[in-house]
């Protein structure tokens, strides 16, 4: 059967890691691409990064925001995801480079983690960055072992240094010529890494979470300027230069259906009791 | 010469339909539709069916209409036609076989939509099938990318031909346009649903969620078939691109109506996707495709204008179906164009600026061409606008296809018969014509077919 929860793993507080079996997308996924699910015939339209493959299934790694992504984090081994529509987006533009800098934040390290294992494959010189808001939220550290080096920042200090992920890409900076960054996490994150790398004239790869409706170009639920241009995530992207977005409206946009989501979320809530398996 | 005057179908009132998604048409009768195609002179040249994009035998179905034999006009049409409980709905009939009509000399033309969509209905409800097994089976594979109107088609005719056909679809339902653009309260799903699991006996295969040129490269579907079809449609929504495009509550016609029908928005909570209601939505455009946005619109309970730069004359949209909208109460603002979207602190729109317009002299289109009036500006309250002023080729295929020739536009280009500039691909509907209708995606999907059949034989 198509779309089977082959393993799940609990990686933090309301982050769970799935392997789902689907060999249409393990076999044409590339670094930098998403999937999206519908769980059930009511279901949502959800995009999530594809962040390794195996042979015939694929993994994403989710973190319970809203309902929808309690409700997947809910599912357990054996468990169904209805449709899973996938590879989509733009693959990253992975090649030689030479010195590379990776930042991830959050379930953001999960969409590196690809990227960095490529461009590693093209022999580039990769310093990764991992941040987080406590030790618990610094995942997968052990696929980054192989990269040149690796930094690890937490909000509060519990693991690495007490920074926030662009204030310690600064200060590498400061030390190391780099060629091109990815970082990749929090819209937050992202626009501050970017302002990093705007101020040091070095091109910067982010990821955008736009909101999605289809996730194939039809749509234009997920349009961002970038630059001059209105661009679609889905198609386009989801990568862009960081320096080029316009974060502003690209942030607010995020925010468009927060009442809504609010409303699913407790109704859902009322309707399963505590989220003990979060 | 005394003619009957044309039998009236049955619609809902207005007051009622304009707050729910049901069907407003309820349609005939049996005994109204006896009574309608008993008009039907059956000219031995009848000029109906060159009217019809699919050559349907108009006045052979409707004679067997007349006789009561409900079941042999079933035949007769879908001999032509493989959705017709669809066409019979969406068709714009007013312009195709309704036109061609003789007794529109004398009087009104002879319902034809309607009396197909009677018998198509009639079969569905007595779950009539036709002897659908094809004769022989032909040893050669034919890929259909994209389930919409055109592709359905294709997929039909080759597969009533004997041909093995596998058909891919990027959503999670097949219809394309009809399940995701044309809102419930003109074609139920459920509709769409029926004529799809017809397919499935036919033996096409139907693969879902399918997005070809990611998940299956352009490469390897000319390896494994023997042909292949692109029926993918016109997709990708045009904005204006004026100040505000990207604020909150400003939708593309596709996502509001994506939201809307595909994923039943309207019933949020209940399903989980949600949709901004404002209490004034304002719909920029005059096709089709503003009609049913800003019907849906009114049906979630906003005050609804369309906002149109032309006068209602130039409408590209089918007098039936503004008239439909102005009857549930959708209000009409002409010659006026937005010149900029206005939003709040936090991103919302809240007004729309826009200014008068005025007609000149008629332009390549043949229509009036509108020019602004200086100093006309005014503002529109308004919390959601959707904009309904076409669409362009989508880029998620086409951009995959290496070698496959493009027009200028950047739609497919194909000859008559669907050929396109690679030997084994043909491809049809909005893919190659840019937004038209349903009807035309079908006759081009029809004549892809024969073509197929021509190249394969």
């Amino acid at each position: 059967m198509k779309n089977k929860i082959l393993e799940k793993r609990k990686l933090a507080y309301g982050v769970h890691e799935f392997w789902i079996e689907n060999p249409t997308v393990s076999k044409n996924a590339k670094p930098g691409q998403f999937v999206i699910f519908r769980l059930y015939e009511n279901g949502e339209r959800i995009p999530l990064t594809i962040s390794a493959i195996n042979k015939d299934s694929f993994r994403v790694i989710v973190k319970a925001i809203g309902k929808s992504t309690y409700e997947l984090c809910r599912l357990n081994k054996g468990d169904f995801i209805l449709d899973v529509v996938g590879p989509l987006g733009m693959p990253s533009e992975v090649k030689y480079y030479g010195n590379v800098l990776v930042v991830g934040g959050g379930v953001g390290i999960a969409a590196i983690a690809p990227i960095v294992k490529e461009l590693l494959k093209e022999k580039n010189n990769v310093d990764v960055i991992l941040g987080g808001r406590n030790k618990e939220y610094i995942i997968l550290e052990d696929e980054f072992k192989n990269a040149n080096n690796i930094y690890i920042v937490t909000d509060d200090g519990s693991l690495g240094e007490k920074a926030y992920p662009h204030q310690f890409m600064e200060k590498l900076m400061q030390e190391k010529k780099y060629d091109i960054i990815w970082a990749i996490g929090p819209s937050k994150m992202m626009k501050a890494c970017s302002e990093v790398a705007k101020k040091h004239d070095i091109k910067i790869w982010v990821s955008l979470n736009s909101i999605m409706v289809d996730g194939t170009g039809m749509c234009g639920g997920c349009r961002v300027r970038i630059g001059n241009e209105l661009k679609y995530t889905c198609v386009d992207g989801p990568e862009f230069d960081g320096r080029l977005v316009d974060w502003e409206s690209f942030e607010k946009r995020l925010n468009q259906y927060r009442e809504e989501e609010k409303i699913a979320l407790s109704r859902y809530l009322q309707e399963v009791g505590e989220p003990t398996w979060l | 010469m005394a003619v009957k005057q044309r039998i009236e179908t049955i619609e809902r009132n207005p007051n009622e339909r304009n707050k729910d998604f049901n069907e407003v048409n309820l349609g005939y009768t049996q005994e109204l539709a006896i009574e309608e195609a008993k008009r039907c002179i059956q000219c031995p040249i009848p000029t109906c069916a060159q009217g019809c994009p699919v050559g349907i035998d108009i006045p052979g179905f409707i004679k067997k209409i007349a006789e009561k034999d409900f079941e042999g006009s079933y035949k007769v049409l879908k001999k032509y036609n493989s959705l017709p409980a669809i066409c019979g709905r969406v068709c714009p009939q007013e312009i195709q076989c309704e036109r061609s009509c003789v007794l529109n000399k004398v009087d009104q033309p002879i319902s034809i939509g309607a009396l197909e969509r009677f018998i198509a209905d009639w079969a569905i409800n007595n779950n009539i099938e036709e002897d659908i097994l094809p004769e022989k089976r032909i040893n050669k594979k034919i890929a259909i990318i994209g389930a919409g109107p055109a592709g359905l088609t294709t997929a039909s005719e080759l597969s009533k031909a004997g041909f093995s056909v596998d058909m891919y679809e990027v959503f999670h339902d097949v219809g394309g346009v009809l399940i995701y653009g044309i809102p419930e309260f003109r074609l139920p799903k459920s509709i769409v649903k029926k004529e799809a699991q017809l397919l499935k006996k036919l033996g096409v295969n139907i693969f879902t969620n399918i997005p070809v040129g990611l998940a299956i490269h352009p490469k390897e579907l000319l390896e494994k078939y023997d042909a292949i079809f692109i029926g993918v449609g016109a997709g990708t929504p045009k904005f204006m691109n004026i100040e505000g495009t990207e604020l909150n509550g400003v939708y593309s016609a596709n996502e509001f109506l994506t939201r809307i029908n595909l994923m039943k928005a309207y019933k949020f909570p209940q399903n989980d996707t949600p949709v901004k209601i404002g209490e004034k939505i304002v719909v920029i455009g005059g096709g089709n495709t503003a009609m049913d946005a800003a019907r849906s619109a009114l049906r979630l309970g906003a005050d609804v204008t369309v906002v149109y730069r032309r006068s209602e004359n130039e409408m590209p949209a089918r007098k039936e179906e503004i008239k439909h909208a102005k009857e549930e109460g959708v209000k009409f603002q002409t010659l006026t164009q937005p010149v900029r979207y206005i939003g709040d602190e936090n991103g919302n729109l809240i007004g729309i600026e826009c200014i008068k317009m005025e007609l000149g002299e008629p332009d390549e289109s043949g229509r009036r061409k509108p020019t602004p009036i200086p100093n006309s500006n005014f503002v529109i309250e308004s919390t959601v606008a959707i904009e309904a002023i076409g669409t362009n080729p989508n880029k998620l295929l086409l951009s995959q296809f290496k070698g496959l020739e493009l027009n200028k536009w950047g739609y497919i280009k194909a000859d008559e018969l669907g050929r396109t500039s690679i030997e084994k691909v043909f491809a049809g509907g909005d893919i190659v014509t840019g937004s038209a209708t349903v009807i035309l995606a079908m006759g081009a999907g029809k004549k892809a077919a024969s073509a197929i059949k021509l190249a394969l034989s």
